[in-house]
């Protein structure tokens, strides 16, 4: 199994790599702990141990050396995560190919970007770094704790998160296409892309199952193909996907391909219009990652409504809300009430959008997502109910250390000095500005992009 | 049971549309006199009525207090539990200009060319555009709507969020829109600081010859040897102090620039847009004494070492230091979250009273039409709308908005794809009695 083998060398080096990240202990006290999970509980202390959750209940002992945050009157959320996020990345679309599943956004995690630190001001703890959507198969993700202040990438890696890849359907693949005058250009393209893809992934490990199972003394090995290998691990489930897509029929579309090829996990990223087919996403077990009301930007979300997260959850569809955005990462929490107004979903549905669900869409839930003992410390503290508009997120926590305190807030937010820059730059980005799937990903634009610029 | 509603409310209201019980039933805005009663009234400029009623007559509004006759003719709407607002007025988006973003044919908010500032906004205004009915049943019932491009764009307007043609949107002020020179980067191409440079000094010679010409023109115009110029003509306005100078600068050091500019050139009509880096220089541009829209609120810090924080705090730290600001979105379909940057700089140090004031009579007062808008006050037009508690709450639904005295559909695209698709027909299966095949 050279596939395992070469796992277990990738562990090896990592492991290397990796220094051990700080885990901490603390005992939040007499805070109103929503816990997603297990309801919330008023005047309720959570203990970590170690960077777990050890203990929830009222009037815990503070054990010995163990350091105490009073959160009397505040709110105690699990850590925010956001299943789509560029942030972090140095470069986000590696677009010289339709298929690009060898490449992999670990390779350019920055763990320097002041988007971090941004975030953790806002409650978000876990991140997944996406590949952008120039390709209809792009790269592999990165699911990323936000340990703030390491210069190492290594360190803010989700250790033990399963992997996961970037799909794309729609315009963009197919304006990529257009402007190299390749498939795909249209929708139709797209499916035949991806059944194409899938079907050389079958004959790819057929042949090495051949090979394998050979016992000829002369026998010759296919060709490696880490491309290959990665479309291989995705037909057995090992690498979720991850999929930007807009419109209902292409969801539908993914569903069917999918179908067909027994792949059973599917998360739709933006799916601006899945709540057309919220019945068949439901029936299929498929999972929505979207947006609270960006709309109308290009024309595939131009039939969108702000109700779509309401409309997915009432019908049983596995839920999040996430920001694609260095700016809309900051208030997830404000995100996820707008399902108040536009769909009246409860509290708990609400911020389930913004914790549990995309945990469970990143395959991390049994890690993170909830307030539960035994999972990760990964905790926001906010001074008002993290729903209101009057919220200011207090302090975050990843693994049990404080990476965020608006108590220790600094003006001046450069922690590694270059001494030789001059003079800062200003930047003014508006709403309009925002190219969103590509947004904060410090690249050449599409148009750039494809012609070699 | 929430479909029942709609459908009751329908036939409650508009008689004459009882076939309205289809889901294709047209609901059209109610120019009756109203009567609006037993509501909390925020009026902004006088203060808080605990439980009092708002008369609406021909598009103004007639009276309003806690002690008032109710006219027998009036249509009488009991808002017992609810409070009423003026419209929430948004100082800088594209709405009506901008269809799509990223399709060239659907917006019309850039025109070719430097200087044009004769290009009217309001004549591009589309009515009908799906943004229009999104963002006013959130309660936002007025906009400014500006072109963008090169150093004077165009002229923007400020529309009413109701109405079939420009003019009957039309909101009573108009503003030349100037980008001063800037030293920033703009959006995420970058730029090394030699091509900053270069385009700044050359945006400020071609601003600065355009202006020397309109002063000029100005003086001239009425002589028989004078041409006609539209760009001049337009231009000569701002000179004279009959048009309103948006000028729009961001950075610390080029909103100093424009203040030196302006009193170089002696304008005294004018306004500072984006101003994203007002907290810096506060204290100056109090000095000067110009008004600043700014916003969005929600925006990430100009610079990479600023505090977190810095964009939901410059609204607040401006109006501290003195500076009277209104609050832009700087959005087009999502104009709707004004409340939230409101919302924001409220709780991030401008306070729930004067955030208030920066989306509703700050706004109106900037544009010069402060005696029509931004306040609930006998004469003034009657832009409002009716909410369940603090519209800078996010789950605060708005139950009815009135602009220009009609009482508007409560429906948007977003709420009739609601409507069809929660419960969708058929679900799964379409003919759940055969066997898929």
């Amino acid at each position: 199994m050279i596939k395992i083998s070469s796992f277990f060398i990738l562990f090896l080096c990592v492991s290397a790599l990796q220094a051990q990240t700080k885990k901490g202990d603390v005992l939040i006290k007499n805070g109103t702990v929503i816990t997603i999970t297990d309801g919330t509980l008023e005047n309720t202390d959570v203990l970590v141990r170690n960077g777990k959750i050890d203990r929830i209940g009222k009037n815990l002992k503070t054990p010995n050396g163990v350091e105490e945050v009073d959160a009397t009157g505040k709110f105690v959320m699990p850590g925010i995560i956001d299943a789509h996020s560029h942030i972090a990345g140095t470069s986000i679309n590696e677009g010289t190919s339709q298929v690009t599943a060898e490449v992999s956004m670990e390779d350019v995690v920055d763990p320097l970007d002041v988007s971090i630190y941004r975030a953790l001001a806002g409650g978000v703890t876990s991140i997944h770094l996406m590949h952008g959507s120039a390709n209809v198969i792009g790269g592999q993700n990165e699911t990323l704790k936000l340990r703030w202040g390491s210069t190492n990438p290594e360190d803010l890696r989700f250790e033990g998160a399963p992997r996961t890849i970037k799909f794309a359907l729609g315009e963009n693949p197919t304006r990529g296409g257009r402007s190299r005058g390749i498939q795909p250009q249209s929708r139709m393209g797209v499916e035949a892309m991806l059944r194409n893809t899938f079907n050389d992934a079958i004959k790819y490990r057929d042949a090495w199952n051949a090979y394998r199972s050979n016992k000829s003394s002369r026998k010759v090995a296919p060709e490696y193909s880490l491309r290959m290998e990665t479309m291989v691990d995705i037909l057995e489930g090992e690498v979720l996907v991850h999929c930007h897509s807009y419109r209902a029929d292409e969801i539908y579309m993914l569903m069917k391909v999918f179908s067909d090829f027994g792949i059973k996990r599917l998360t739709f990223q933006h799916a601006n219009e899945a709540y057309k087919v919220a019945p068949e996403l439901a029936e299929f077990g498929a999972s929505a990652s979207v947006f609270a009301d960006w709309w109308a930007y290009k024309l595939e979300v131009y039939y969108s409504t702000a109700y779509n997260a309401a409309i997915l959850t009432e019908n049983g569809v596995t839920t999040s809300i996430n920001s694609d955005s260095g700016e809309l990462i900051r208030h997830l929490f404000h995100e996820a009430a707008k399902t108040q107004k536009y769909g009246d979903l409860s509290d708990n549905q609400a911020l389930a959008l913004i914790t549990l669900n995309p945990a469970k869409q990143l395959g991390i839930d049994n890690r993170v997502g909830s307030l539960e003992k035994g999972k990760d410390a990964d905790i926001a503290i906010f001074d008002n109910h993290p729903l209101s508009i009057y919220a200011v997120p207090q302090m975050t926590f990843v693994d049990g250390v404080k990476y965020f305190d608006i108590e220790n807030d600094v003006a001046d937010q450069r922690i590694y000095i270059d001494p030789e820059s001059t003079v800062e730059d200003v930047q003014i980005l508006y709403a309009n500005d925002h190219d969103r799937c590509m947004e904060d990903a410090n690249v050449v634009n599409f148009t750039d992009l494809f012609n070699n610029k | 049971m929430k479909k029942f509603i709609s459908i009751l409310s329908v036939l409650v209201l508009l008689p004459l549309f009882a076939v309205a019980q289809n889901d294709g039933g047209i609901v059209r805005a109610d120019n009756s006199k109203f009567a609006l009663t037993n509501a909390k009234i925020y009026t902004v400029t006088n203060g808080v009525i605990e439980n009092g009623t708002i008369i609406i007559n021909n598009g103004i509004i007639e009276a309003v207090g806690a002690d008032i006759n109710i006219p027998g003719d009036a249509q009488v709407i009991d808002y017992s539990g609810q409070e009423i607002y003026p419209g929430m007025i948004d100082s800088g988006t594209r709405l009506g200009l901008s269809e799509i973003g990223s399709i060239s044919e659907a917006n019309d908010f850039r025109e070719f060319g430097e200087i044009t500032p004769n290009m009217q906004a309001l004549t591009a205004v589309n009515p009908n555009s799906v943004a229009i009915p999104v963002t006013r049943v959130s309660g936002v019932t007025s906009a400014l709507t500006m072109p963008a491009g090169g150093p004077l764009p165009g002229t923007a307007a400020t529309i009413s969020l109701f109405g079939y043609t420009p003019d009957q949107m039309f909101a009573g002020s108009k503003g030349v829109v100037m980008n001063f020179p800037s030293s920033a980067q703009r959006g995420w191409r970058r730029r090394t600081p030699e091509q900053i440079e270069k385009a700044r000094e050359k945006a400020q010679e071609t601003i600065n010859d355009a202006f020397d010409k309109a002063e000029l023109y100005a003086k001239i115009k009425e002589s028989d040897a004078a041409r006609y110029y539209p760009e001049m003509e337009a231009l000569a306005k701002v000179v004279n102090g009959e048009v309103l100078l948006y000028i729009e600068v961001n950075s610390a050091k080029d909103i100093l620039s424009a203040l030196e500019w302006i009193e170089e050139r002696g304008y005294e009509n004018v306004v500072l847009t984006g101003v994203a880096e007002g907290w810096r220089v506060a204290d100056e541009i109090a000095e000067a004494g110009f008004p600043v829209i700014t916003g969005p609120v929600l925006s990430t810090p100009t610079r990479g070492s600023d505090a977190y924080d810095m964009a939901y705090k410059n609204p607040g730290l401006m109006q501290k230091a003195g500076i009277k600001v209104a609050l832009r979105t700087m959005d087009t379909e999502n104009s709707r979250n004004l409340p939230y940057n409101a919302g924001f700089a409220a709780t991030y140090g401008m306070g729930k009273e004067e955030a208030l004031k920066a989306i509703t009579i700050n706004a109106a007062e900037i544009m010069g039409v402060g005696d029509q808008l931004g306040s609930i006050e006998v004469g003034k037009k009657a832009n409002i709308f009716v909410s369940t508690g603090d519209p800078f709450q996010t789950s605060t639904k708005i139950l009815d908005v009135f602009i220009d005295g009609y009482k508007i559909p409560m429906t948007s695209r977003h709420t009739e794809l609601y409507d069809e698709f929660l419960n969708r027909t058929p679900g799964v299966n379409k003919n759940p009695t055969k066997v898929d095949g």
